[in-house]
């Protein structure tokens, strides 16, 4: 168990800006939003793990993407956190790297507007195809 | 009662609507089927396409995506053609009532000639609600 | 010549309404897409309106044959963030349930998936002994689907004494058809010929598209959040996970029917920890959810289901993002259909666990002539159920 986790954090080495662990089973990790493809990579092919889901949340700050994997053998759940800013919401995308990813970064983009740079088939995917273009259903700002 | 009414009475064709519903009202209507509930008994039978149907099985509250959908499939139905509705979502909205993607309960979108409420209602509460739909018919 | 074969969104197959688009050639599958939508109702925005314990009633109502799945899920990942521990009687309460919605969800599949191929009888028979799990169901909870036995901090009413001898007697009365039906599809050399090398999901891929439960076990790929990390009572009882190497449809039915023994072996289990924590406490008092963020996932029938919660101290979610498990195993489809014929996508879509719940039409566009030729949704089924037919004639004149 150790040495996964322990692997994970000298891989990611200067990457990390904040290390925490909530507990043995939830490490939280926080990097730079450029780094976000190099840090996909690593965790998923480098160490194994297995992608769950992006969450993005809209916060004050900007918005939030969180990346979950899980590391089932010895069931930890690590999440990559990104910051992004509101004046430009767009990050590299990993669905070229972990093609599980491809539908949840579609799906980003319909709920919060963040754009995936890079994203192989950047559909529509939720929201219905009359829904007017630029509104985001969860973002603070919706009506 | 006309001779086209009491040939629909004698054997009513049921297809089934599903949109942004739970799931759990369909498995409930499906489960009319089985062995258990048997609605055939009552003549009736589920069909694969809309054309033969007489009676249209709706749930689920509808999604915008679904809602233009819905509307053709009702146009598309032969007429005279009695539409159910099966379940809160379909009867009401129910807990979905509030969201951004909710186009309206069935009776918003097309005519509906009965109510099944429950989340989801008993095979039962559906069998008995066929069987009422059927004695109204004149 | 390129033909695309639109599923959907309103068809017989599918548990949601979701659009598949078949790109065909000649008869073969060269390539799938998929539409969804067509169910969105908006659930993770509506999450964040409700308070933390009406949520529980609204994350009952995503999908109505896992409806335990998800508030055992969106609990764990509630306590995760207040670190609360839920009492012993609490844990075996979700087990139970939870194992009980497994039996009654892998029989449901059975059932039909012996429909799409043709094997009606199956149909009528898993749905038939899946009723006495309704039944028990409504004894110990008061209904027959969403039944609302999951509260954070443990379970929202107890399972009474009185009702043990009849979760006993519901178990033991399922084992013998369960034994039948594993034999029957085990020994069957029509669904070996049906089933075997159709619709194969490589173990790479499976990894690579991230599937889970079912699915991913039925490839190898060992993976089940109950033993991993175990939450309600998974820890404390003995059972084993099912794998099988070859990631056919064959492969997944037999981990689904296997599957249903060791959840019968749980919920024994679990009804003796019952009846040990008699009188016990099986819910504890939560006064409120401190600012944070929690993790909670659970092995769904259909694979992990994962909830994420952010709280800021106030009686409702900040934010609350929920996966379920169809939405990786969908992708799948990608690397499971191409190459399959049309007669077998049927039963290669329903492998992932399907529902019978919406229909539409099935239209063939031919790319040259734009005609539109509409093929009934039970158009597809019948192809299906026609090449059993097919092959369960070749045996036989085999045999003679």
């Amino acid at each position: 168990m150790e040495n996964i986790i322990k692997k994970v954090k000298d891989g990611l080495g200067g990457k990390i800006k904040n290390w925490e662990e909530k507990n043995p089973g939830r490490i939280y990790i926080t990097i730079d939003k450029e780094n976000i493809r190099e840090t996909a990579r690593f965790i998923f092919e480098d160490c194994k793990a297995r992608f769950i889901i992006l969450t993005g949340i809209d916060t004050p700050l900007g918005y939030e993407n969180l990346y979950h994997f899980d590391f089932d053998s010895i069931g930890t759940v690590v999440t990559v956190k990104t910051l992004i800013p509101k004046s430009a919401p767009e990050i590299e995308s990993i669905a070229t790297i972990i093609p599980g990813a491809n539908f949840i970064e579609r799906e980003v983009y319909d709920m919060l507007g963040i754009k995936f740079i890079g994203h192989p088939d950047p559909r529509r995917l939720l929201l219905s195809d009359d829904w007017p273009e630029g509104v985001h259903p969860l973002r603070r700002d919706f009506k | 009662m006309n001779l086209k009414t009491w040939g629909l009475k004698k054997s009513i064709w049921v297809f089934h609507v599903s949109s942004g519903a739970c799931n759990n009202c369909d498995i409930e209507v499906l489960d009319c089927l089985t062995p258990r509930f048997d609605i055939e008994r009552f003549g009736m039978v589920l069909v694969g396409s809309v054309r033969h149907a007489d009676v249209l099985l709706c749930c689920g509250s509808i999604t915008k995506q679904a809602a233009p959908r819905i509307k053709r499939l009702y146009e598309q139905a032969a007429k005279p053609c009695f539409v159910v509705a099966i379940g809160g979502c379909a009867c009401s909205g129910c807990i979905f009532k509030d969201s951004y993607n909710f186009a309206g309960p069935y009776d918003k979108i097309i005519p509906v000639h009965a109510y099944i409420p429950g989340c989801p209602p008993k095979p039962e509460a559906i069998l008995a609600g066929a069987v009422k739909l059927l004695s109204t018919l004149k | 010549m390129k033909t695309v074969i639109p599923i959907g969104p309103f068809h017989p197959l599918q548990e949601e309404p979701e659009l598949f688009s078949l790109t065909l050639d000649g008869e073969t599958v060269t390539d799938v897409d998929v539409r969804l939508g067509y169910n969105h109702r908006g659930i993770e925005k509506i999450a964040e309106t409700k308070t933390w314990d009406q949520d529980t009633f609204l994350i009952e109502r995503i999908c109505g044959i896992c409806s335990t799945s998800h508030p055992i899920a969106y609990c764990n990942a509630v306590e995760d963030c207040a670190g609360i521990e839920i009492p012993e009687r609490a844990k075996y309460i979700r087990s139970i349930v939870g194992e009980l919605e497994r039996l009654h969800s892998h029989l449901l599949w059975l059932g039909l998936a012996g429909h799409f191929i043709g094997y009606n009888t199956l149909f009528m028979w898993g749905w038939k002994w899946r009723e006495p799990i309704l039944d028990l169901f409504e004894q110990i909870t008061g209904n027959r689907n969403h039944y609302a036995m999951i509260k954070i901090g443990g379970a929202r009413r107890d399972i009474k004494n009185e009702d043990i001898p009849s979760i006993r007697k519901c178990l033991s009365g399922l084992v013998p058809p369960l034994e039948m039906i594993t034999k029957a599809a085990l020994d069957d050399p029509v669904l070996h010929a049906r089933l075997k090398g159709v619709g194969i999901l490589k173990k790479e891929d499976a990894i690579k598209y991230c599937a889970v439960g079912p699915t991913a076990r039925a490839s190898g790929v060992a993976i089940d959040v109950r033993k991993d990390e175990p939450h309600a009572a998974y820890g404390m009882v003995k059972w084993n996970v099912i794998t099988q190497e070859a990631g056919d449809v064959f492969a997944k039915a037999v981990v689904r029917l296997l599957e249903c023994f060791e959840s019968v072996k749980i919920v024994q289990q679990c009804v003796d920890g019952l009846e040990k924590t008699k009188g016990a406490e099986f819910c504890k008092e939560v006064e409120n959810i401190p600012p944070g963020e929690g993790i909670g996932h659970y092995e769904a029938p259909r694979g992990e289901t994962f909830h994420y919660v952010r709280s800021d101290g106030a009686n409702r979610p900040v934010r609350h993002k929920i996966r379920a498990p169809t939405y990786v195993n969908l992708p799948s489809f990608k690397a499971s259909c191409i190459g399959q014929t049309i007669s077998d996508v049927a039963i290669t879509l329903a492998s992932i666990d399907p529902c019978y719940c919406c229909t539409e039409r099935v239209a063939v566009i031919d790319p040259k002539t734009r005609a539109k030729k509409h093929i009934t949704g039970e158009e597809l089924v019948r192809l299906s159920q026609e090449k059993t037919r097919k092959i369960r004639d070749g045996l036989l004149k085999g045999s003679i």
